[in-house]
């Protein structure tokens, strides 16, 4: 049945925006981290979505066609800034550490996109779930 | 069963394109942060009179008797278009979460009353059977 379909679309999706809020929590707890290398220095992660449009991109944990899934994650290209900061053990000979490259206001939009779009596809869900509750109703008397 | 064919034929169909049409939305919605997605949507009018016209299709439940009753003969399916957006965004995606949810809405309105009227459909044929009692 198709409307098992949108369940399945929408909750593809929820999933994929959950791992895009999870990363983003995970940028904000590191943002004030130091490394002693611009290498080591942590950097925003993000996940690049990817839509289902073919048979053969589907998985047992993503079998509908027309959902979506996490291809992978990227770090920000950003540089990480270089601090002289010689009392911290992390410094390296010249007494530099290197932040990271975490912008706090990109990642509480961030945060609040994939919020709203989290919520959009619960929406969909309700209204899905209703509509079926009510064609069930067609066997009623 | 000329009776039950002429009373469910129009919406049996309709209530299959509603649904279809609502999980390409569905599909649409769930993919509003993916780069290069294009918006899909269908032509709920054309493909209803495709569905209607082809309605003499042989159907999939076979029928060794005459007195069989077969199974439904219509297999509505639309072709799916791709969607104008109002204004393209810079990573290839056509998707307007606006249109769409206001999309989705009235399609679960349109399912909602394709529903009333199987239903009424259904009330009708029931009361013919038990002779209103």
């Amino acid at each position: 049945m198709s409307i098992d379909n949108i369940l399945g679309i929408a909750s593809s999706a929820m999933n994929a925006q959950m791992v895009r809020l999870n990363s983003t929590a995970s940028n904000m707890a590191n943002a004030s981290t130091v490394g002693s290398s611009p290498d080591t220095a942590f950097k925003a992660k993000r996940p690049i979505f990817e839509a289902l449009l073919r048979e053969e991109q589907l998985t047992q944990g993503a079998k509908y066609l027309g959902g979506v899934k996490v291809a992978g994650m990227v770090d920000d290209q950003a540089i990480n800034r270089k601090i002289l900061d010689p009392g911290n053990p992390k410094a390296d000979k010249d007494g530099f550490v290197y932040a990271s490259n975490v912008n706090e206001v990109t990642e509480m939009v961030e945060m609040m996109a994939a919020g709203r779009s989290y919520q959009n596809n619960v929406e969909v869900i309700n209204t899905a779930k209703q509509l079926m509750m009510r064609t069930l109703e067609l066997t009623k008397v | 069963m000329k009776l039950f064919e002429s009373a469910f034929n129009l919406h049996e169909s309709a209530l299959q394109l509603r649904t279809q049409r609502m999980e390409v939305i569905a599909k649409n919605i769930a993919n509003v942060d993916t780069p290069n997605f294009k918006a899909r949507d269908i032509d709920f009018t054309d493909a209803l009179a495709k569905a209607l016209s082809n309605g003499d299709s042989p159907s999939d439940v076979k029928t060794t008797h005459s007195q069989h009753v077969g199974g439904s003969k219509i297999k509505a399916e639309a072709d799916l278009l791709y969607t104008i957006p109002f204004n393209t965004s810079i990573d290839g995606n056509t998707v307007e979460m606006s249109v769409e949810q206001a999309k989705y809405g009235r399609a679960a309105a349109k399912y909602q009353a394709t529903l009333r009227f199987l239903e009424s459909d259904i009330g009708g044929i029931r009361k013919a059977l038990t002779g209103g009692h």
